[in-house]
């Protein structure tokens, strides 16, 4: 009997439903990453400015000369822009790929011979990546207004500024959810990570640029529309009950946002595909 | 065709990228066993299959996997046929081992029976000491190989195999047919094999299927498009006038209704309709004044099938 006949037989094991294929990429995906030493460090260093956030709430609590260190919910606000250029390294390392490289080695086609849909794909790519961008955005802010209860000894921070979790929590998903679908939607675009990491930090330094050269023509802080890190900061202050920082109008800077996600979907709808068809 | 149920119907099947026609109104069944799908290069065999597992939408037509239509059920159909690309393609980054389990995870298996799986399976192909290699280290051949296995991890009712033994060497060319075979009459699996190598589809199946130009040429078992409707004669010529008198000995045999192809060994296959035999053929050269240096009878092969099909010359 050839040797090869020892290894096949029929399945006769328990199947999953459909729809569940996300998962298995997300899952797959998420450990991945945490397997890469380098990713770790990323993520530990990502932590560090929250470590120091918890001496300061530590030191406001217990220490009455520190009293002028006392959290307010600016400080949540700024702990989150401190967090942006974190967010910016770990968007470009972990999702720049996501997409290039199966296009680069013909996974779309391995992928979409599967029972899951392209939809399911794409779920399950943008989960990675919130799942990481989350966990140096949402997860730290929110742990450290649990430290800030844990310290205080009691609930009237908390009480006081009721606004704060939900708005550290939208904030962050409508941060997490920009930036994702930003970068999978550029990352369809080729099957070189490494061009696609530019293509991002353009979109990020240029448009940035571009509004501050219209800012320095015009003296006018309208523009902000035009970059996306500003359309963040404005709906971030917004959402924060804080004095906005550019002229423009908060719906205005919603609907750069609401686009940037609209336009990669379809991006991502037209590249996303079993065969790629060039006629 | 079909003596048992088929296993993939299309019924009218159109499919156009931009202006350029890929399959013209193609209908066909594959009976289940193994089939070949036979055409050259351009002939409309991976849009077809492509096409099955959902990838392209047809302009127009019906297509059924598995008695499941396409169009309505493709992720149920997925659940159930793999599929081996032609063009290389792995997940990046991974071993064997831990791609050909996560396939079986995407294909609905629980992970631990995906991991087992994916041993077993890659044993089978014969990956098995190369398991833990990154996919990206492999050669051609293992690249076959290890797109087997993704393919068969999920113990699939239907296969589609697309020119499984492209960039094979000769041995690993034959222990890829012996496979596809074995999977074929041994382990009962239903399988689609799309090439151009009318050698492998011989060996490995019973049935084809023959594309040219979008256009379905011809379809049936092997060895019933093989049965001889006439005389086949290999023949070689020689003529004082050179090429000029060949061709129009050539455009004689075809006046007088006897087809003729050229092989690559410098020879002629002549089909010889009817009755007729080697004297019809020495009469005919006498009178264009060829000289044959060879004749010898032969048995009609699937190349034969194949050029009459496509309209070889």
């Amino acid at each position: 009997m050839p040797i090869h006949d020892q290894g096949y037989r029929h399945y006769g094991g328990d199947r999953a439903s459909h729809g569940r294929s996300w998962e298995v990429i997300a899952k797959t995906g998420i450990r991945t990453f945490v397997g890469k030493r380098a990713f770790i460090g990323l993520l530990l260093v990502a932590w560090f400015p929250f470590f120091v956030r918890a001496v300061q709430i530590y030191a406001a609590a217990n220490l009455p000369r520190a009293a002028f260190l006392a959290p307010t919910p600016e400080m949540f606000r700024q702990f989150l822009e401190q967090q942006e250029i974190f967010l910016f390294f770990v968007t470009v390392y972990v999702g720049a790929g996501l997409v290039a490289n199966d296009r680069r080695a013909n996974a779309l086609q391995i992928y979409l011979s599967k029972p899951l849909t392209r939809t399911e794909y794409v779920f399950g790519k943008l989960a990675i990546l919130m799942t990481f961008l989350l966990l140096v955005t949402w997860v730290p802010a929110v742990v450290l207004l649990l430290v800030q209860i844990m310290f205080a000894g009691n609930f009237i921070f908390f009480r006081t500024n009721i606004h704060l979790f939900p708005a550290i929590t939208l904030f962050s998903f409508i941060q997490v959810l920009t930036v994702s679908s930003a970068m999978l939607a550029l990352s369809s675009l080729s099957r070189s990570s490494r061009w696609v990491g530019v293509l991002y930090a353009a979109l990020t330094f240029f448009t940035q640029a571009i509004y501050g050269v219209l800012y320095e023509v015009t003296r006018d802080s309208r523009w902000s529309w035009i970059s996306v890190p500003s359309d963040l900061s404005q709906v971030g202050d917004f959402i924060f009950r804080l004095p906005l920082r550019y002229r423009t109008p908060v719906p205005v800077s919603f609907l750069a946002i609401a686009a940037i996600v609209v336009v990669s979907g379809l991006i991502l709808e037209r590249r996303v595909r079993g065969v790629e068809v060039v006629a | 065709m079909a003596d048992l149920d088929p296993v993939v119907t299309l019924d009218g099947v159109s499919v156009t990228y931009g202006r350029s026609p890929a399959l013209r109104g193609v209908t066909t069944a594959f009976a289940s066993g193994a089939v070949g799908l036979l055409g050259p290069n351009g002939a409309g065999k991976s849009t077809m299959i492509k096409s099955l597992l959902g990838f392209i939408v047809p302009d127009q037509g019906r297509m059924r996997v598995l008695g499941l239509d396409v169009a309505v059920s493709p992720l149920e159909i997925r659940a159930r046929v793999g599929y081996m690309p032609e063009s290389d393609a792995h997940i990046p980054g991974m071993n064997a081992v831990s791609f050909v389990a996560y396939c079986g995870e995407l294909a609905g298996l629980p992970r631990e029976d995906a991991m087992q799986r994916a041993h077993e399976v890659l044993f089978y192909v014969g990956l098995g000491e190369a398991r833990y290699r990154n996919v990206e280290t492999y050669s051609a051949g293992m690249k076959q190989r290890i797109k087997l296995a993704q393919a068969l991890v999920h113990d699939p009712d239907l296969l589609f195999l697309d020119e499984p033994t492209n960039g094979m060497d000769p041995k690993g060319r034959d222990e890829m047919l012996e496979l596809v075979r074995d999977l074929a009459y041994n382990k009962g699996v239903n399988l689609i094999l799309s090439s151009h190598l009318l050698p492998d589809v011989e060996y490995t199946c019973d049935h084809v299927v023959v594309m040219d130009k979008g256009r379905l040429a011809i379809e049936g078992p092997i060895a019933a498009l093989k049965q001889p409707r006439g005389k086949v004669y290999e023949l070689r010529v020689k003529a004082p006038g050179g090429s000029p008198t060949i061709d129009a000995f050539v455009a004689r045999l075809r006046v007088a209704g006897l087809e003729c192809r050229a092989t690559d060994e410098d020879v002629m296959r002549v089909f010889v309709p009817g009755e007729g035999g080697a004297r019809e053929l020495f009469a005919l050269a006498a009178a264009e004044r060829v000289q044959v240096r060879h004749l010898r009878p032969s048995v009609p092969t699937l190349e034969d099938v194949f050029a009459r099909a496509v309209g070889e010359e």
